[in-house]
């Protein structure tokens, strides 16, 4: 798998959000989870809950570090990885796929606009992303 | 990115650590590796194989002279007669009014000639507090660049450091050293350690440390032999309730509350600290550092407070998901009436009261040589 897929877009923070039709499933990049190292506690928002781009919407631990998770757009949450409770590693181990942490039912599709592509999101780790 | 202009200290193995990938961080004005390969990974690699620390950042003080015996007694608090030559024991610095100025490990090495081990931030503090308590028959020495320490530790400990060393290393017994040669280089190979697993630390010139330490992890690698960084150490030492200097003691905690009273002698005679610990004892503690779990999912850190009743009673201290433990462990301050195992707390976590219940330590059981 590609360090950063192609089909994904990124923000600053460091989240991925992939389109699925009127929704989008978010994660954390691979950067992310290497910086964070291994992770052992996500919190989440529940089913319902109503999130806003670029605002926190959980936190993933590491084992140094407490790390604010953001938003990469705007809508109704519809599902929570609730794997990730008992197997928090999976979003080192599989921060595209098993990793995933929400899915958003979008209210404003077009905010998508303001999320970087892949290529743009390495360009960013190689200048100010990469602290 | 902007960065204060400090420049950090290097061990004598930094070059090392590049090389083998650490990630590197800022420890108490020291560049130390706070991980390899991850820090669960290599808190596993200790429990279950052995694992190999640079603590080369950490001090080393040598005393020599006729006088050192009543030095030490006057400045630290545990029983400097009792400890026999080829002993090490675990002690305290302690200001008048009782107040933790460090934790140490002390060795008398002859004797008249003791070494004292103190934590890496606390060096220019401790030696300038046992400089002013110099009398003119001890000859004081701060040798802590010119030694390196590495810490081998885990069930495969003595193999490792056996087959490297031209003594028997399976004769030295717990906070007990030998003098001996490992890899060639000679030193100081004490049963020691802050895992609580076996293993040794194995004191040497600086100049020859790195020799050491390739060696070790050649020597070790099909025996699961792994470089551990800080953040496993943290862990490692967190599962077994060892105090941290600067999180779980300080200036501002006395010895009887942090559990140290087994390391604190008044019956030895006078110490510094010692009529503060006195007065401490007979008025009775006020507050305990004590080990808890949470019984709610959430992770307590160092500085959260600690409810009760809704209302704040104390502190976390350290905290952290303990992977031997598979549970989210902590270690704090609550009053005596809540130090009690099985006693209901809460951790309050950004803002939220989590429940949590205070528990027996150590949190994993120690396998260190008895």
């Amino acid at each position: 798998m590609a360090t950063y897929p192609a089909e994904l877009r990124y923000t600053r923070e460091h989240e991925w959000a992939k389109m699925e039709g009127k929704r989008a499933r978010v994660g954390i990049t691979h950067y992310a989870q290497d910086q964070l190292g291994d992770v052992v506690f996500v919190e989440l928002p529940k089913v319902g809950a109503r999130v806003t781009q670029m605002q926190t919407f959980g936190v993933v631990e590491s084992v140094k570090a407490v790390s604010d998770l953001f938003a990469p757009l705007s809508g109704a949450v519809v599902e929570v990885n609730q794997e990730l409770a008992q197997q928090p590693e999976r979003v080192n181990r599989d921060p595209y796929g098993t990793g995933w942490l929400i899915v958003i039912e979008l209210s404003h599709p077009a905010e998508a606009e303001k999320l970087m592509s892949a290529q743009q999101y390495e360009e960013f780790l190689k200048t100010a992303g990469g602290h | 990115m902007t960065q204060p202009e400090t420049v950090l200290k290097r061990t004598p193995l930094h070059a090392a650590h590049v090389r083998l990938g650490a990630r590197m961080i800022p420890f108490g004005g020291w560049d130390m590796p706070v991980q390899y390969s991850g820090i669960v990974e290599e808190h596993r690699a200790v429990r279950g194989a052995v694992g190999c620390f640079d603590v080369s950042h950490m001090g080393e003080f040598e005393f020599r002279g006729p006088d050192s015996l009543r030095l030490l007694q006057r400045i630290t608090t545990n029983d400097v007669a009792a400890l026999q030559v080829g002993q090490v024991h675990y002690s305290l610095l302690c200001y008048e009014d009782g107040g933790i100025i460090d934790d140490l490990t002390l060795y008398r090495l002859a004797d008249d000639h003791y070494m004292m081990t103190v934590n890496a931030s606390n060096i220019d503090k401790d030696w300038a507090w046992v400089s002013s308590h110099l009398g003119s028959r001890v000859d004081a020495r701060n040798v802590s660049e010119e030694t390196g320490l590495i810490a081998v530790q885990g069930p495969h400990a003595e193999r490792l450091v056996g087959g490297l060393a031209d003594v028997d290393v399976g004769a030295i017994g717990y906070y007990h050293f030998r003098r001996g040669q490992v890899a060639g280089v000679p030193g100081i190979i004490s049963r020691t350690g802050y895992t609580g697993e076996d293993g040794f630390e194995l004191y040497l010139p600086a100049a020859r440390t790195e020799q050491v330490w390739e060696r070790l992890l050649a020597a070790g690698k099909g025996d699961g032999a792994v470089p551990v960084g800080l953040g496993a150490r943290d862990t490692l030492r967190l599962e077994m309730k060892y105090a941290l200097y600067g999180n779980d003691i300080d200036e501002t905690a006395n010895p009887l509350e942090a559990g140290l009273g087994w390391v604190v002698k008044p019956a030895k005679g006078e110490f510094i600290g010692r009529t503060a610990l006195e007065g401490v004892r007979a008025a009775g503690l006020r507050r305990r550092l004590v080990g808890f779990e949470m019984v709610e999912r959430a992770v307590a850190r160092h500085g959260y407070p600690i409810l009760h009743g809704g209302s704040s009673v104390g502190i976390v201290t350290s905290g952290s998901y303990g992977p031997s433990v598979d549970r989210y462990i902590g270690i704090g301050y609550v009053p005596t009436a809540l130090a009690a195992v099985d006693s209901a707390i809460a951790i309050e976590v950004r803002g939220r009261g989590q429940a949590a219940r205070v528990v027996k330590t150590p949190f994993y059981p120690p396998r260190v040589k008895r």
